[in-house]
């Protein structure tokens, strides 16, 4: 006899509340760690790419490269109109202020200085390289680097151009030497990747193990600590167990090195929250992580680090993840910096007909584009071709005070107020509600029933709120 | 280099035509254009009009049940109740020059709580005064849903309370046993009337209830299934906790505020309800008023109840507190209805009070 609805509705219940429950339990006893306040669960959309191995894109003829693709002053360009440069040649340095020098991709010719568009600051002066397809690709033997000094290993780092390539970019040299009254204890590699879509981290991870660990050796080293952690949402087992593995053979009696499962959730990638959930110490407002003693990295600038320390080889190339359902063929790119979003969609494929937005970045905190001449720079880790129905457009309304943007923000904020307040045209007033302390992760706008550009009013109490 | 076209659209990403050019590619071929706006660009699924056709949903079986109990003019109720509500919104949008939003089911859900607080022997002219008090003066001459200080449903409750005394403290029926559903219908209705648990409580006292409504576990277990009289749509605790129960598991709702509610009108009624000290009965009192209503429905509306946890517990106190008193020493037999109303003003008060916990404040306090 087929069972009634009832009873299958009855079933249904029982086999979810006990997935919950064996899911709280396995959380427990393989102590995955996470953030306690705030957060949200997009849905995680990694499926596409997460089993593609990186492939190497072929060169286009043309590169743009930003002059400013760290936080800090932009670059200078060292080099002049028709020079002649070689693969990881200097082309740009800083030469007051914060920075780090910027190289060539490729062989070529120097065709031009002009300006590129960019996704934030609509344009960005650039340097326009020809690219020689007939020279050979650059070597980069691997060198043993125990005989450096610290202080030699950070002029390593900052001569390559190493910056947070997880996004933000800030210069790597400059966090890897805190702050002389700071006491650094523990160094955190951010494997989380807990924006979804995005599986180059993951990739990385699972390909490049030994390179992020001994990346993580070079910066224990640099920073005279001893012990490093991992952090890696539950979503990637295998990255989990690929890593414990590397960072089994990589420790050694000075340099503990070990992966910490996280529980998934988002923005469990974000600096504080994660130190929050690794090392449960709570980074104060408008203080950056080294005064509770911790130094945070992703994962693929420790490959990065490596890359530059072990190999000498700067920084020029960023593995990146193209996805969304508006691509032809969705792919973990590993791509020159400078190469434009429209020959990636070329060597993809195409975009499909179907295609409503372009984002660069994550679908949490990235930017949309209105074109594809939009460069790759060393911080992008995905440009996403969304569709229509993955995407949300519906207009938002009035707030109905639900409270639900209180529970989701993981900096403990009124989103709902400050919104009320810029509305109101008073965003002046909005510095008590400690907007500063927002990092704009998103998940007041994710979870808002009313649709409610929740962070774009907080940008815009940002900019009119003093501080 | 062209003007950047994303800077020239609007800027909190309502859907805006961009003119993207489609390069020579062949790939581009479809001139499409994409949209533009500001993160995060996927969004959950829930909406304003999900919340509302939601909680509309869990308050239909206390409706079908209060057809059984008091028959068939109950639905003829409501529905006017709903219709006039949502007339009453789209033509009070339109005359302040707002956007018809009729189909998020704010008005409807507000349409049909009027309908519940109201008894079900009424003439069917009130629910239709009590949506004008309720949707133009109580929600959209204050700015819309949103930012209504009042609940609007109690709010047209009590303007009707106010202007109809006599229909709106006597038109009870008692309940039907033999599903009779059409008896009430047309004349008679004035003859069949019945008083309230909390008014005979009130007015006669306890043995006068007792011999009205019987004693036991047989009286706890009609009032809890809704066989007593009452206003349409409070009498069935069992429906509107089950519905209260499942907007909970949808997370729609926390436990703070109906927890409050009930847990302090128990308490108080314990303590002050019986003739000594520490002697009423306070199930009772949760079961023969409307408070299992007003605290899943009415005391939780979004827009009139404090969204921090702590404000909530307090305003719930608050509520539960004021019923007891208007119960024991107030004009009326019952006080849920005034009790929220007078912590609805309150709610953003205590919001402004209790703040959420900041991660961790700035070193040395704020700037």
């Amino acid at each position: 006899m087929e069972k009634g609805y009832a009873t299958r509705l009855f079933q249904g219940a029982i086999r979810f509340r006990r997935r919950r429950f064996f899911q709280a339990a396995s959380n427990i006893m393989n102590s995955f760690l996470t953030f306690p306040k705030g957060g949200v669960h997009p849905p995680e959309a990694k499926g596409q790419t997460a089993g593609l191995a990186i492939e190497r894109m072929p060169v286009p003829d043309e590169l743009e490269i930003i002059l400013g693709q760290h936080i800090g002053a932009p670059c200078t360009p060292t080099v002049k109109k028709r020079d002649v440069v070689v693969e990881g040649a200097m082309i740009g340095e800083v030469q007051k202020g914060l920075g780090v020098p910027l190289h060539s991709p490729v062989a070529g010719t120097i065709k031009d200085f002009g300006m590129s568009a960019h996704p934030m600051r609509v344009t960005s002066p650039s340097i326009t390289i020809t690219v020689d397809h007939t020279a050979d690709p650059a070597i980069y033997p691997r060198n043993d680097w125990s005989a450096l000094t610290a202080a030699e290993l950070l002029g390593r780092v900052h001569d390559a151009g190493i910056i947070g390539i997880g996004g933000a970019g800030f210069p790597s040299h400059v966090k890897l030497k805190p702050p002389p009254d700071a006491k650094i204890d523990k160094l955190l590699l951010n494997g989380a990747e807990c924006e979804p879509y995005i599986t180059a981290d993951h990739r990385q991870m699972l390909e490049m193990a030994a390179d992020i660990v001994e990346g993580a050796k070079i910066i224990v080293k640099i920073l005279g600590i001893q012990e490093c952690i991992i952090g890696i949402e539950r979503n990637k087992p295998d990255a989990i167990q690929v890593m414990t593995e590397a960072a089994r053979a990589g420790s050694s009696a000075g340099c503990s090195i070990s992966v910490q499962g996280l529980e998934v959730k988002y923005p469990q990638g974000s600096e504080k929250q994660l130190i929050q959930a690794l090392t449960g110490r709570k980074v104060p407002s408008m203080a950056l992580p080294s005064t509770v003693g911790v130094v945070v990295h992703n994962v693929s600038t420790a490959r990065a680090i490596c890359d530059a320390v072990v190999c000498g080889k700067p920084l020029y190339e960023k593995v990146m993840t193209i996805s969304g359902g508006g691509i032809t063929r969705p792919a973990n790119l590993l791509v020159k910096v400078g190469t434009k979003a429209s020959d990636i969609v070329a060597y993809l494929g195409g975009v499909k007909p179907e295609l409503a937005k372009v984002i660069m970045g994550g679908p949490m905190m990235g930017f949309a584009v209105s074109n594809l001449d939009v460069p790759v720079t060393k911080t992008t880790s995905s440009i996403l071709f969304l569709t229509e129905k993955e995407i949300d457009i519906r207009p938002y309304s009035q707030c109905i005070r639900c409270g639900w943007c209180l529970e989701a923000c993981p900096m403990g904020l009124e989103p709902k107020e400050i919104g009320v307040f810029v509305e109101a045209n008073r965003a002046e007033d909005t510095a008590p509600f400690g907007v500063f302390d927002c990092f704009e992760c998103g998940s007041c706008a994710f979870i808002c029933p009313a649709k409610r550009p929740l962070v774009q009013f907080i940008r815009l109490a940002k900019m009119k709120a003093k501080r | 280099m062209n003007l950047p076209s994303h800077r020239r659209c609007n800027l909190f990403g309502r859907r805006i035509a961009i003119e993207t050019q489609a390069p020579e590619d062949q790939s581009f071929s479809s001139q499409k254009n994409w949209i533009v706006s500001v993160s995060p660009h996927v969004k959950s699924n829930e909406s304003v009009e999900k919340i509302m056709w939601t909680v509309l949903a869990c308050l239909m079986p206390p409706l079908i049940l209060s057809v059984f109990i008091f028959g068939i003019q109950t639905l003829i109720i409501t529905a006017v109740s709903v219709i006039s509500c949502m007339l009453v919104e789209a033509v009070s949008q339109k005359a302040l020059g707002r956007p018809i939003t009729i189909r998020d089911g704010s008005a409807a859900l507000t349409g049909v709580l009027i309908a519940f607080v109201i008894p079900p022997g009424v003439s069917y002219l009130l629910p239709v005064l009590g949506a004008v008090m309720a949707i133009y003066i109580g929600k959209h001459l204050l700015g819309g849903i949103g930012y209504n200080i009042f609940n609007p449903a109690l709010l047209g409750r009590a303007f009707l309370l106010a202007t109809f005394p006599v229909a709106m403290t006597s038109a009870w029926l008692p309940p039907l046993d033999d599903l009779s559903i059409f008896s009430y219908l047309g004349s008679g209705v004035d003859a069949v009337t019945a008083a309230t648990p909390l008014a005979v409580m009130k007015e006669q006292g306890m043995a006068a209830f007792t011999q009205a409504f019987g004693s036991g576990t047989s009286l706890y277990t009609s009032f809890f299934l809704g066989w007593r009289p009452g206003c349409i749509g409070e009498t069935s605790g069992f429906m509107l906790v089950l519905g209260g129960f499942y907007m909970l598991y949808r997370g729609y709702i926390t436990w703070h505020i109906p927890a409050s509610v009930l847990g302090t009108i128990a308490l108080l009624s314990w303590i002050f309800g019986g003739e000594a000290l520490c002697s009423g009965d306070p199930l009772l009192a949760i079961l023969s008023g409307g408070a299992i209503l007003g605290a899943f429905y009415m005391a939780n509306d979004y827009v009139t109840s404090p969204t921090n946890k702590t404000s909530q517990l307090i305003y719930g106190v608050g509520i539960g507190g004021l019923t007891v008193l208007i119960r024991l020493k107030g004009g009326y037999p019952e006080g849920i209805c005034y009790a929220i109303l007078l912590m609805n003003p309150l709610s953003s008060v205590l919001d402004s009070f209790f703040k959420p916990k900041r991660f961790a404040p700035p070193v040395g306090g704020d700037k």
